[in-house]
């Protein structure tokens, strides 16, 4: 074998690493520490890690094309033939480098935030439970990156999707606060539910491509397509909007983008490892992946990059109006997803995934930062309690991540604070963090041919810096407004140093795709182009990343961030917002702020135009139609009775009148005719002797008679 | 001599003799009787093979009536010791007590 | 009607009246003496029919060893007459019933369907000749051999199983 010497055939390890750790911890879990919970959980994602360290050196040693990997006979019936392989090239790699890689420092994170979570929440014994999620996450994770054709990636679209709603509702029976309610269970079943919807979208490209190609293997479905696509154009482009419709789940576009907020009542290193890092991206590893086809069809191309781009500006100005340090993040997070999403769909796939990997980094690094400024208030809030001089604060209902309860942490947290900057700035795309090289590829790419895109962007990337800076000015500048924020502290080493690993990564990760050396750009040209001998048309698209520095766009961008934060701190930094006061931006903008905070109403609007009338369909299928008349009329007049009445024709007539009298009737007969032959055998040989005359004579007759 | 006597006049004999063998068989209760009613049974049929051996002018018949005569004799050497030992064990030769294998 | 017949007829009235008498006779001595006399009659009819040898062994075997036998177990037994108790009431007039109705097919069959008219050729020529024995003394030597041996060997096996029959055990009651 020419791969002789490397590593592709440690790829099942990525998957079965974690799935060891879950299972070591579902089995033992009970009877370990939680240090050696936390310890196999992220000694298994961090060895999944190094495997895909050693793939990645595999690649670079063999000219970086792609493997595939036999694993296991998966579906097999008749003609189809569907195997589990796993299919290792550059794509594929570094969508695991930065699954396991933020992963593992995110289970470190998760040891010691897992660890005072569960003490507020006043249940030590569902730490295990949490690292068992965690590390399934991983393993459906790494199947979706590693899949072969549509279908594996399919079973690891579903795998996450299921951790996602597992760890949402990890504390399923009360809502953020920690008040019994079923809040955080309504919140899983929202974002499993939105995701369906996407998976719907999904299976119908699954099967119409399966329908027309007569197969999900990437590798068969990239070589027809063109063929296809030449024979019937309408086929790739509705594949890929069903696709898009996938997406919009997964990745939180528009309009199925409402769960992730929602999403946010998870636990928050599940809010950094699922719901920003990694999860949400699987929808701009789709199409990236499938770029082949989206490829030949422009138009549900820019279809894909007009919702991206409309999606980052639309939640970028709801975030403005979020006072939940996570609800701003989480729509964040949506914008930013936008970005991703608006890259791909406009072919500039090397682009899309350096912000994945950037925004991997710095979201990551936010999210948990955020978390450890939770734990910090919540310590601040327990270190009230304790002391007893909480006399009017334990009345009301105390939420450390308002971000109205903060102000002035930059003292009591300032580690926390640093690397929280770090972020924002990074988030921001000031130069010269991650976000800034990334951001301004995808801008760079915008402004060459979808102007509409590119100003819809700007506008989002002038928003994400001002959100950003309004968080920081509130977070950590002016005085304290609530008492817990005056007491809040640090969190220990086992938080801030993975925090610290992210923020270097945060820092350094526009290195990876630096202008005019596009590394990661040549690096992932082995994948993208693997099937791209089809012609200049495609290749027309793909040279869109391939840009240097364009000095405008970036000085724009950079201006309109620089000036964004400025305006920020005339808000919100220069007169430090005051316990109950106004937001000041409300009083400038007035109802446009209003639908900011209450985000356009548009959970309302699905409430209204969608969910309630669902839930009128069910409850009038339910009431009506299966109480009443299923259930009262159909099952209990008819069916009910009309069994009654043919189970007594068959007990008494049926089975008594005929089937038992016939087999009575047989019994009697044999007795009674045994007993009348019995007579026959009376002993007398002249009894005998004389029926051997009358057989004779009978006989005798016969012949004579016949 | 001049007359002839049919071998239907034979045969008829036979079948007389046949059926009142037959008869005592079942009718008479005494076993030796019984036996000696068997015994004239096989004369009759005796009988009717040497009429028939004579019709057709072969000695088959007669032979057959031999052998006949000498299984006569052993079935009878065999019968009577039987009819002695049951009657040493049921001091009875009454054929109707001997029906212990009634139903 | 012709001598012949006449001497038929006799015999056979003999013979079917001595069959009568052991049908009818209630004591087993005069059952067995009427058999005799039945033997004998039949024996004439072979020598009518041309069979010298057979009714010799008629005479002798049947009529004399077989018969003699049968009075000595008559005698030893010391049962010749027997109650008169009936447990087979309809026994006697459904056998009388299916020998008539026996007969009546035999006869029927005799004179209606075989046509047996065929007459008996003259028997004088064989009685007077020693020419038929020897003849059937060659057929039974030479053709029927072996059958001949296996009824030699039958009568050693009914020899020795009369004895077995009629031993004593030792001890057991006599």
């Amino acid at each position: 074998m020419e791969n002789s010497g490397l590593f592709f055939n440690l790829v099942p390890l990525i998957v079965f690493l974690p799935t060891v750790g879950l299972l070591i911890n579902i089995i033992f879990g009970g009877r370990m520490s939680e240090k050696a919970i936390g310890t196999v959980a992220s000694a298994a994602s961090g060895l999944a890690f190094i495997v895909s360290l050693l793939l990645g050196y595999s690649l670079l040693a063999s000219g970086s094309e792609a493997h595939v990997v036999p694993f296991a006979e998966w579906i097999k019936i008749g003609n189809l033939d569907i195997p589990w392989n796993f299919r290792v090239d550059t794509l594929s790699v570094t969508m695991m480098l930065v699954v396991s890689g933020v992963g593992t420092l995110i289970h470190i994170y998760a040891i010691g935030y897992m660890h005072e979570d569960v003490r507020f929440k006043d249940d030590v014994k569902r730490y295990g439970r949490f690292f068992v999620f965690l590390n399934l996450f991983i393993a459906m994770m790494m199947i979706l990156v590693s899949g072969d054709s549509y279908l594996m990636l399919f079973v690891g679209w579903e795998g996450v999707g299921l951790c996602s709603f597992l760890l949402i509702g990890f504390w399923f029976e009360m809502d953020t606060l920690a008040r019994p309610s079923w809040a955080n269970s309504n919140a899983a079943k929202k974002a499993f539910i939105a995701n369906r919807v996407g998976d719907f979208g999904f299976l119908l490209a699954a099967f119409t491509m399966f329908w027309y190609f007569g197969s999900l293997q990437f590798s068969e479905v990239f070589l027809k397509a063109e063929e296809v696509a030449a024979s019937q154009p309408g086929v790739i482009m509705v594949i890929t909007l069903f696709m898009l419709i996938g997406v919009t789940g997964k990745s939180a576009q528009i309009p199925l983008y409402v769960w992730l907020p929602d999403a946010m009542a998870g636990p928050t290193p599940v809010s950094a490892l699922i719901h920003a890092a990694t999860m949400v991206t699987a929808g701009v590893y789709l199409v990236t992946r499938s770029w082949a086809l989206f490829s030949l069809v422009p138009d549900a191309q820019y279809v894909v990059a007009l919702v991206g781009a409309i999606t980052a500006l639309f939640a970028a100005t709801i975030a403005v109006g979020q006072y939940d340090i996570k609800k701003v993040l989480a729509y964040s997070t949506i914008s930013q997803l936008g970005f991703m999403v608006a890259a791909v769909g406009m072919g500039a796939y090397v682009a899309g995934m350096f912000h994945l990997i950037a925004h991997a980094f710095f979201k990551a690094l936010l999210f948990l930062s955020a978390g450890s400024i939770i734990l910090g208030m919540e310590r601040g809030h327990h270190h009230l309690a304790n002391h007893g001089h909480a006399d009017e604060h334990h009345e009301e209902v105390f939420d450390p991540g308002d971000m109205r309860n903060m102000g002035g942490l930059r003292k009591q947290m300032p580690v926390t604070f640093w690397l929280y900057m770090i972020g924002s700035l990074a988030l921001a795309g000031i130069f010269p963090f991650a976000g800034f090289w990334s951001k301004d590829e995808i801008l760079l790419d915008a402004a060459k041919n979808y102007s509409v895109v590119y100003v819809l962007l700007t506008i989002a990337a002038f928003l994400t810096a001002f959100y950003m800076g309004r968080q920081i000015w509130m977070v950590f500048f002016g005085k304290s407004r609530h008492a817990a924020a005056e007491h809040a502290q640090e969190s220990p080493k086992v938080i801030t140093v993975p925090l610290m690993v992210l923020a270097g990564a945060s820092i350094l990760g526009g290195a990876l795709n630096l202008p005019y050396l596009h590394s990661l750009g040549q690096w992932l040209e082995h994948t993208i182009e693997l099937a791209a001998e089809h012609g200049e048309e495609i290749r027309g698209y793909l040279s869109i990343s391939w840009g240097g520095l364009n000095p405008v766009v970036a000085l724009v961008s950079t201006l309109l961030a620089l000036l964004a934060i400025g305006l920020s701190w005339l808000l919100y930094g220069r007169k430090p917002l005051q316990v109950g006061q106004i937001d000041p931006l409300k009083k400038m903008l007035g109802p446009l702020y209003t639908a900011f905070e209450k985000k356009y109403w548009v959970d309302e609007i699905y409430g209204a135009l969608i969910i309630n009338r669902y839930v009128d369909l069910a409850r009038f299928l339910a009431e009506k139609v299966d109480w009443n008349f299923w259930h009262d009329w159909l099952h209990d007049s008819v069916i009910a009775r009309f069994f009654r009445w043919f189970t007594k024709f068959l007990a008494n007539p049926i089975d008594l009148g005929i089937i038992d009298a016939i087999s009575n009737g047989l019994a009697t007969l044999t007795k009674r005719s045994s007993t009348a032959l019995r007579q026959l055998q009376n002993g007398f040989v002249r009894s005998y002797a004389l029926s051997v005359l009358l057989g004779a004579v009978l006989i005798l007759g016969y012949l004579l008679f016949k | 001599m001049e007359g002839t006597i049919p071998l239907s006049y034979y045969i008829a004999v036979s079948a007389i003799l046949f059926t009142m063998g037959a008869l005592g068989v079942l009718i008479r209760r005494n076993a030796l009787i019984v036996f000696m009613s068997i015994e004239l049974m096989l004369n009759a049929a005796n009988l009717a093979f040497v009429a028939f051996a004579r019709s057709y002018g072969v000695l088959t018949g007669q032979i057959f009536v031999f052998f006949v005569i000498t299984v006569a004799a052993a079935e009878v050497a065999v019968g009577l010791a039987l009819i002695v030992a049951i009657f040493r064990s049921k001091h009875s030769i009454d054929v109707d007590q001997m029906s212990s294998l009634k139903g | 009607m012709n001598s012949m017949l006449i001497l038929f007829i006799i015999l056979s009235l003999a013979a079917v009246l001595s069959a009568l008498g052991l049908l009818l006779s209630r004591s087993a001595v005069y059952a067995a003496l009427f058999l005799v006399l039945n033997f004998a009659c039949v024996a004439i009819f072979y020598l009518l029919l041309g069979a010298p040898f057979i009714a010799l062994t008629q005479i002798t075997v049947y009529a004399g060893a077989i018969m003699v036998l049968f009075l000595f177990v008559i005698m030893l037994l010391g049962a010749e007459k027997l109650p008169k108790s009936q447990s087979l009431p309809w026994q006697r007039p459904l056998a009388i019933g299916l020998a008539v109705v026996l007969l009546f097919e035999a006869g029927f069959l005799l004179f209606q369907r075989l046509h047996l008219t065929a007459t008996l050729a003259q028997p004088e020529a064989q009685i007077n000749s020693v020419d038929a024995i020897r003849t059937l003394g060659l057929t039974l030597f030479n053709q029927y051999l072996l059958p001949f041996e296996i009824t030699s060997i039958l009568l050693l096996v009914a020899m020795v199983g009369a004895i077995v029959l009629t031993k004593q055990e030792k001890g057991a009651a006599g």
